[in-house]
């Protein structure tokens, strides 16, 4: 009567086993962590067996310390940026129909807008037709095409605007350029494992951990990122040494060791670069080239014919990213930047050319710091207060159910181990009400094998013989288990869903508890129950 | 020898007094929306915006002096409350400075927390700043939003699934329990002016969970006794099926408050409001399931034939609407 198939044995222990041993790493943590330092720096990683799985439970903010900053992208800034670099076009074609249309003046539009005064109004048909013949084709959100910009008229005046599709296409380059940045300049500090989000359409959520203040993170966000090409005069290795007058000293971003010293004054600036793009030179290597305005043409035009064979620097944000030697001068606006980088370097610089400084400006809507003491101090208390906690929930177990609470106590481990292992697994991150969420399930999980033990009991009133009140013990409490535990399970998902940062680790210890506790309560102490009964074959039982 | 909390063989009758009950929650609740509407929630920054500060020091908080410190920066509204916990050590004083939000900036400016900290650091020498946050007004108004949202969502969806798993007048008592559950909390934390924020509204929902799955069990019992003793009166069912699980219900509160009461005084004070509300929920989403959620099924009635499959499902729908 009372039977577990032998594969169904073997399927409960192995998940369990499994689970625990994704679980271990965490009990090893800084020892583990370590190792995936020294793995991810390519280096030799010693400390722990490589068999074994190394994930860990990410630690939140709120445990481990450091900085975290909500932004908001002024989307708006750039639609004004664009349109108005329009304007030579858009008075080029008016020009050419003048005419018809008499005298054009640019006025002041709104937010977004580019507004014409046409001297005459009659002939505003014509004026927008021209006007819309330097319409490019955009894909739309239906997937069709549409034009890039919207041409309408008030009275005397024509205005251009965006359309709808090239505003999200451009929204999405922008924000994709802000992330760059961002990401960029906050590995600069050389924190480790920054989270870097886009959230919703234009905000951006950056989390670091161990650093000091969300003020640090701000300053190092907020530098306007500045290019210039510089004239190198030399090179050194000593950080302290004099460069001379007018001239600086900027370290190689390549080699940490290695300085330039360049002359102070920048031949051009990334004001006048107007694009950059991902490319290879004639021997096939990646490269990154790049167009410069027509002043900036003229400039560097200039400075090459003079300096052929001589290095220039190239310098982001005070660290020299490239120093090529002229090859030959460069008069054409646009030129080619080699250097020792791969497609996904060249890539990334190109964008970070294209991008220079944050294409709008940033807005902080949110910003926390947690001290890494406070973190500490979260821990320990959460820890202790685990401990105890559990320590209570499993002698009153005990107390109230012998035997059978001790198998609910094995369980209620084996539950805990299993939580961390899935956490770890899927590389969840732990807060402190994340681990109040814990806590709650130790309180909680033995509910299903409360439910299950106490229809023992009842079903050992009528039933006939322990083997079959256990049978129905288990038969009979499953439906309020399973009902129980998915209206509990619903609130946590829905939680999860429309919760932020440390309630969503509330949401997952607590989800991830309750598939772990309706599983041991159901298959692990049953096997242990089965397991006993087999043995032991008692006449008489008291739960 | 096993330790009983409840014995073996109960047979109390709770619906003897129920209009006491439901009189005495009925007044709670009414109590809960007044203080909530008068004396309103102490919302921390994560609802109403603004900057706290945890300061730590080796010296004790004169909370007279902090303010005297503040008080020229003109900041507007600054509250200073001393922390204690078990857990700090002998020379640890904290307290927490709550700012208000600043007019016309989203964020705080970051050159207000270095003269808040500076001013600090002149009454206070060596006092350090574990812990800034700063919430602007345009985050925290969408947090409430959303926060409300994920709580009418939760007890929608609860709602539709006990109907679908049970009946409707099942639904509707499962539901009443949780209002009231909710209500109460909200209203405790009114009356006390606890910090309400936004892991309090996790805790809600952690309520949620908890009360139904007492709800739920009791419900689970009724239904199996409505089709075992189909002549008994649905007072006699509804009493025979608390009894029965009654041992369960109070052994399950037990082992949930161990862990919350092991949290509650040694998890620190940056969780305590949000374990005390999960306590309170455990306390009253008990005590609801017993005697509000039951006693509303006994109002409503309930279907008595059990036994014919779901011919009678379209019925259902039809009580709804009548």
């Amino acid at each position: 009567m009372l039977q577990i198939e032998g594969w169904k044995r073997v399927l409960i222990w192995a998940t369990c086993v499994i689970g625990l041993i994704f679980a271990l790493p965490n009990g090893f943590y800084s020892k583990v962590e370590t190792y995936n330092d020294s793995k991810v720096a390519g280096l030799d990683a010693m400390g722990w067996p490589s068999f074994l799985p190394s994930g860990l439970v990410n630690l939140g903010l709120d445990l481990r310390g450091g900085a975290h900053l909500l932004g908001e992208i002024k989307l708006a800034e750039v639609y004004t940026t664009r349109i108005e670099a329009f304007w030579p076009e858009v008075r080029n074609v008016l020009r050419e129909e003048r005419a018809t249309i008499g005298a054009i003046r640019q006025q002041d539009g709104g937010e977004g807008e580019l507004r014409v005064r046409i001297g005459n109004p009659d002939a505003m048909d014509s004026a927008m037709e021209a006007v819309r013949s330097l319409a490019r084709p955009v894909t739309s959100l239906t997937g069709g095409l549409t034009d890039d910009i919207v041409v309408s008229a008030i009275g005397d005046q024509l205005i251009v605007m965006l359309s709808e599709a090239e505003k999200l296409a451009t929204d999405d380059r922008t924000m994709a350029q802000s992330l760059e940045i961002i990401r960029r300049r906050v590995d600069e500090a050389g924190t480790r494992e920054p989270t870097i989000q886009r959230q919703g359409i234009d905000r951006i959520l950056i989390q670091v951990p161990g650093l000091g203040s969300a003020q640090e993170l701000k300053d190092l966000i907020g530098t306007p990122a500045l290019l210039t090409f510089q004239t190198v005069v030399g090179q050194t290795g000593n950080p302290n040494g004099s460069a001379g007058i007018g001239n600086e000293l900027v370290q190689s971003a390549e080699n940490q060791s290695l300085y330039y010293i360049l002359e102070r004054n920048p031949v051009v600036t990334g004001e006048e670069l107007t694009d950059a793009q991902p490319a290879f030179d004639q021997n096939g290597r990646p490269a990154v080239n790049f167009r410069f305005s027509t002043t900036g043409a003229r400039k560097f035009g200039q400075y090459t014919t003079d300096h052929i064979g001589e290095p220039f620097a190239i310098v982001l944000d005070n660290q020299v990213i490239s120093a090529p030697v002229i090859q030959s001068a460069i008069t054409g606006g646009s030129g080619i930047i080699t250097g020792n980088f791969d497609v996904v370097e060249s890539t990334r610089l190109s964008t970070l050319l294209r991008a220079g400084s944050l294409p709008a400006s940033l807005e902080f809507l949110e910003e926390r710091t947690v001290g890494p003491e406070l973190g500490q101090d979260s821990i320990d208390a959460g820890k202790i207060a685990c401990i105890i906690g559990f320590a209570a929930v499993l002698i009153f177990m005990a107390m109230s159910y012998g035997t059978f609470g001790i198998f609910a106590n094995i369980a209620l481990i084996i539950n805990i181990g299993l939580i961390f292992g899935l956490l770890s697994m899927i590389g969840a991150t732990l807060t402190l009400p994340g681990i109040a969420g814990i806590v709650l399930t130790i309180g909680m999980a033995v509910d299903a094998n409360v439910l299950i033990f106490e229809r023992i009991r009842e079903e050992l009133k009528t039933a006939k013989g322990p083997a079959r009140a256990i049978e129905l013990g288990y038969e009979k409490a499953l439906s309020a288990i399973i009902d129980a535990n998915i209206t509990t399970f619903l609130t946590a998902s829905i939680l999860f869903v429309m919760g932020a940062g440390p309630v969503k680790g509330f949401a997952i210890t607590l989800g991830l508890g309750i598939i772990t506790s309706v599983f041991t309560a159901i298959f692990v102490t049953r096997i242990m129950v089965v397991i006993w009964f087999e043995w032991r074959k008692p006449k008489t039982l008291e739960v | 020898m096993r330790l009983r909390l409840v014995r073996k063989h109960t047979t109390v009758d709770f619906f003897k007094s129920w209009k006491i009950w439901i009189g005495i929650s009925a007044v709670l609740v009414v109590l809960s929306i007044v203080s909530t509407l008068t004396m309103g929630l102490n919302f921390g920054i994560d609802f109403k915006g603004g900057t706290t500060i945890r300061a730590e020091s080796s010296t004790a908080v004169d909370i007279a002096d902090y303010r005297a410190a503040l008080e020229p920066l003109g900041l507007g509204d600054i509250s200073i409350a001393e922390v204690f916990d078990p857990s700090f050590r002998d020379d640890q004083y904290v307290a927490q400075i709550r700012i208000q939000a600043q007019e016309g900036q989203e964020s705080i400016a970051s050159d207000i927390v270095l003269r808040v900290e500076a001013a600090l650091q002149g009454v206070a020498p060596g006092i350090s700043f574990p812990s800034v946050e700063s919430v602007g007004p345009k985050v925290s108004g969408e947090l409430i939003q959303s926060a409300a949202l994920a709580v009418v969502i939760a007890i929608t969806v609860v709602l539709i699934y006990i109907w679908l798993r049970f009946e409707w007048q099942f639904a509707i008592g499962a539901v009443g329990a949780l209002v009231h559950d909710i209500i109460l909390t909200i209203g405790v934390f009114s009356a006390l002016q606890i910090k309400f924020d936004l892991a309090i509204i996790a805790a809600l929902l952690t309520i949620v969970g908890y009360s139904l799955n007492d709800t739920v069990v009791v419900f689970d019992r009724v239904r199996e006794n409505l089709r075992r003793y189909k002549k008994k009166d649905l007072t006699e069912v509804l009493n025979l099926s608390i009894n029965e699980t009654l041992s369960r219900t109070v052994m399950t509160s037990v082992t949930t408050l161990l862990a919350l009461v092991s949290l509650f005084i040694l998890g620190g004070d940056v969780i305590r409001g949000f374990v005390f509300a999960m306590i309170w929920g455990v306390l009253v989403g008990t005590y609801s399931s017993v005697f509000v959620a039951s006693s509303t099924l006994l109002r409503l009635g309930v279907k008595r034939d059990w036994s014919k499959p779901s011919n009678t499902d379209g019925n259902q729908f039809a009580n709804i609407d009548a």
